[in-house]
C-alpha cells in the first residue's frame, strides 16, 4: 500500500509541476489541481497507513498507533480540500477574466511572438 | 475563562468577521452605510488592539504563567482545542494592522470604494485574516488564517479591475497557491515527525525528537519557511512582489503591504520557538540562510530601487529592502538585534503604507502633463474613473507643499536617515553588533553594516531623483485635486512615524521586552501548555 501511495503522490506531483510550468492558463489550473491532490494524499499519509482501523476511540480504551487511525490528518485533509476548492474556483474566474480582457490564454496575457 | 476581559483576545477576529458578513447582505448601492460599518469596525479594532497592547505590556518579560494571554476556544484543555495566544509580538502586530486598516479604509472612501463590488467586505475579511494569523497558536490555524488573508487579498488586488490588474493578479494567485501547497507539505511533515501542530507543544518537543527523524523535521521546517519567505519576498522568491504591489490600487496596496511582514512575523515566531534556545540539537537551524538571504534581498532590493522609473514600483522595491533588512537582522539571532528589528518593522510598515497612499495622490497631479506616464498608465490599466463630482471635492490650499513634505518624510523614513525612526531602528540593530563585549567585530556585522548603509544610499538616490522629477522638473504639473479624507490617512501614518521617533525610548523598551520574551520561549510554552504536563514525551517515543 505504501508503494502505491508513494507512486501516486509522485506521479501527481510530477505531472502537476510540469503543467504548472506550461504557458497556458488552463494547463496551470489543472497543474495546481493535481498538485493539491498530491498534497492532500501526502497529508493523509503522515498519519500512517492502516486498513480497517477506527479514528474514534471507544470509551475506556487507550489509543495506540498500531490499532488506531490518526484523525488529525484526516481533519487537515478535509480543510485543505475545501480551501483548495475555493481558491481553484477563484482562479477559474480570474482565468476567464484574463481570457476575456487579453484575448489569449497565455499566462502573461500576450503571445510570445507578438 | 470568565469575565468579558478574557474574551477580548478573540474579538479582533470576531469583529471584522461579523462586520464583513453583515456587509455582504447589504445592497451594494448603500455605500454610506457600508462605509460607516467598515469604519466603525476598523476603529473598534484599533481601540481593541491598543487595549490588548497595554495588557500585553503589563506581562512579565521573563516567563512564567502570566507571560502570555491564552484563549482556549470552547475551554478545551491544551492540545485538544484551538488556542489563541496573545503576547507582546502579537499585540504589536495587531496594533499595526489596525492602524493600517483605519488609514487605508479612510483613503478608500474618497474614490476606491466605488471601483467595484464588495470592497468593504473584502477589506474586513483581510483584517480578520491578518489578526487571526497573528493570534493563532497552532500551525494549521495559521494556514487557515493565511488562506483567509490571501483570499481577501486576491479580491483587493483585483479591485478596480483592468487589464494590468488581472494580468498581475493571475501571477499573484498562482504563486500564492503554490506557496500554500508548500505550506501544507511543511506542516504535515512536521506533524508526521513531532506528532503535534500546537506551536508551544512543538517548541517543547523539538529537543527530544529522535536523531534519525531530526533531518525530516528540519526539512519540513525548511519547506514551511520557504512558504513564509515567498510571502516576505526574500530573494529569489520575491520576484513577483514589486510588480504586484505597484499594480494594486493604492488603498488596497497600503493594507496588502503588511502581508510581506506577516511572512516575517511567521518566520520570527516559529524560528525562535522551534530553533531558539530550546531547540536542542536543532538550535539555530537555518539562521545562516536567513542572514544570507536577507543580505541578498537587500542587494536585490537596492538595485531594484535604483533601476525603477515609476514611483509605485519604487515603493514595491522598498518593501523588498525592508524585508531583507528584517530577515538579515533576525538571522543574526541576537536578542538586542531582534529588538531593533521589531522597531524597524513598525516604522517600515507605517512608512511604506503611507508611501503607497501618497503615490496615488502625487501621480494624480501628473496625469495631465506626464511624460513618463505611459508606464504608469499601463500599470494602472483602464482606470475606472469615478464620477466627476466625486473627484472634485474641496481642493486644499498648499496641496503641493503638503504632498512634497510628506514625500520628503517618506524618503527619510525609507532610507533610514536621521531624525526619523528608520535611522533609529538601523542604529538599534547595528549598535549591539558593533559593541560586543570585548570581542572584535565579526565579518557578518561588517556585511550587515555595509548592506544597511548602501541600501539607504540607494534609496536616497532613487527618492531624490523621483522627487526632483515629480515636484520640481515636471513642466506641466497641475495641482492634484486631493480631498481631506485622502490626505488625512497619509498624514496620520507619517505622524505615527514621527511619534515613534519622538517616543523612541518607551517604544524601544517595549520592543526589547518583546525580543527577550521571544528569545525565551519557555514563557510562551508554559503559558499555553498545562503544567506539569502529565506524560512528557520521552526520547524516541515521539513519532
Amino acid at each position: 500500500m505504501e508503494l502505491i501511495l508513494a507512486l501516486g503522490i509522485g506521479v501527481l506531483t510530477g505531472s502537476g509541476v510540469w503543467l504548472l510550468l506550461r504557458p497556458r492558463t488552463f494547463q496551470v489550473i489543472i497543474g495546481l489541481s493535481l498538485l493539491s491532490y498530491a498534497v492532500n494524499l501526502f497529508i493523509f499519509s503522515t498519519g500512517g497507513l492502516r486498513t480497517g482501523a477506527v479514528p474514534v476511540l471507544e470509551r475506556g480504551t487507550m489509543g495506540h498507533l498500531a490499532t488506531y487511525a490518526d484523525p488529525v490528518p484526516q481533519a487537515l485533509v478535509l480543510t485543505a480540500i475545501v480551501i483548495s476548492f475555493a481558491t481553484t474556483a477563484l482562479f477559474l474566474v480570474l482565468l476567464l477574466a484574463a481570457r476575456g480582457l487579453t484575448g489569449t490564454d497565455h499566462v502573461d496575457g500576450r503571445e510570445k511572438d507578438r | 475563562m470568565s469575565g468579558w476581559m478574557d474574551h477580548l483576545t478573540i474579538a479582533p477576529i470576531i469583529i471584522p468577521l461579523l462586520a464583513g458578513a453583515l456587509m455582504m447582505l447589504i445592497d451594494e448601492r448603500r455605500r454610506t452605510l457600508k462605509a460607516a460599518i467598515g469604519l466603525a469596525s476598523a476603529l473598534a479594532l484599533l481601540v481593541l488592539a491598543i487595549l490588548l497592547l497595554l495588557l500585553a505590556d503589563g506581562m512579565p518579560a521573563g516567563g512564567g504563567e502570566a507571560a502570555v494571554r491564552v484563549y482556549r476556544l470552547g475551554d478545551w484543555p491544551a492540545l485538544f482545542g484551538i488556542v489563541l495566544v496573545l503576547d507582546r509580538l502579537a499585540a504589536l502586530m495587531l496594533v499595526l494592522t489596525a492602524i493600517l486598516g483605519v488609514a487605508a479604509l479612510m483613503f478608500s472612501l474618497a474614490r476606491w470604494q466605488n471601483a467595484g463590488a464588495h470592497f468593504h467586505s473584502l477589506f474586513q475579511f483581510q483584517l480578520m485574516g491578518l489578526n487571526g494569523a497573528f493570534l493563532t497558536g497552532d500551525l494549521f490555524n495559521l494556514f487557515v488564517f493565511f488562506e483567509i488573508m490571501l483570499a481577501a487579498s486576491y479580491g483587493l488586488a483585483l479591485h478596480g479591475s483592468g487589464l494590468a490588474r488581472v494580468r498581475v493578479g493571475l501571477h499573484y494567485l498562482v504563486i500564492n497557491l503554490a506557496a500554500s501547497l508548500l505550506f501544507l507539505i511543511g506542516v504535515s511533515m512536521i506533524y508526521g515527525v513531532a506528532g503535534t501542530l500546537s506551536m508551544a507543544d512543538l517548541a517543547s518537543r523539538i529537543a527530544v525528537v529522535a536523531n534519525e527523524d531530526r533531518a525530516l523535521l528540519e526539512a519540513g521546517a525548511a519547506i514551511l519557511g520557504i512558504a513564509f519567505l515567498i510571502k516576505a519576498g526574500m530573494w529569489p522568491l520575491g520576484f513577483w512582489l514589486p510588480n504586484t504591489y505597484a499594480t494594486v490600487n493604492a488603498a488596497s496596496a497600503a493594507i496588502i503591504s503588511i502581508l510581506s511582514k506577516v511572512g516575517i512575523y511567521a518566520v520570527l515566531r516559529l524560528w525562535l520557538l522551534m530553533f531558539g534556545e530550546g531547540g536542542g540539537a536543532s538550535a539555530g537551524f537555518g539562521g545562516v540562510w536567513l542572514l544570507a538571504g536577507g543580505l541578498l534581498t537587500i542587494a536585490f532590493g537596492s538595485v531594484a530601487v535604483l533601476a525603477t522609473q515609476n514611483m509605485a514600483r519604487l515603493a514595491g522595491a522598498s518593501v523588498l529592502v525592508s524585508s531583507g533588512t528584517l530577515l538579515a537582522a533576525v538571522g543574526t539571532g541576537q536578542v538586542a538585534v531582534t529588538g531593533g528589528a521589531l522597531f524597524y518593522l513598525t516604522g517600515s510598515v507605517l512608512g511604506i503604507a503611507g508611501f503607497f497612499l501618497l503615490i496615488e495622490l502625487v501621480e494624480r497631479g501628473r496625469e495631465l502633463g506626464a511624460d513618463v506616464l505611459a508606464v504608469t498608465r499601463e500599470a494602472f490599466g483602464e482606470d475606472e474613473e469615478a464620477d466627476e463630482d466625486d473627484q472634485v471635492g474641496v481642493p486644499i490650499p498648499a496641496t503641493m507643499a503638503i504632498l512634497g513634505s510628506s514625500f520628503i518624510a517618506c524618503a527619510i523614513l525609507l532610507a533610514g536617515l536621521p531624525p526619523l525612526s528608520g535611522f533609529l531602528a538601523k542604529f538599534a540593530m547595528l549598535g549591539p553588533l558593533l559593541s560586543p563585549g570585548g570581542a572584535g567585530v565579526s565579518a557578518t556585522t561588517w556585511a550587515l553594516l555595509a548592506a544597511f548603509v548602501l541600501s539607504g544610499l540607494a534609496t536616497v538616490v532613487a527618492m531624490t531623483r523621483t522627487g526632483i522629477d515629480v515636484f520640481w522638473a515636471s513642466p506641466a504639473v497641475t495641482v492634484p485635486r486631493v480631498r481631506v479624507v485622502e490626505l488625512a490617512p497619509v498624514m496620520l501614518l507619517l505622524a505615527m512615524c514621527v511619534a515613534l521617533s519622538v517616543q523612541a525610548g518607551p517604544v524601544m523598551r517595549y520592543m526589547e521586552a518583546t525580543a527577550r520574551s521571544m528569545h525565551a520561549p519557555h514563557g510562551y510554552v508554559g503559558g499555553v501548555l498545562p503544567t506539569p504536563w502529565p506524560s512528557r514525551p520521552q526520547e524516541g517515543d515521539v513519532r
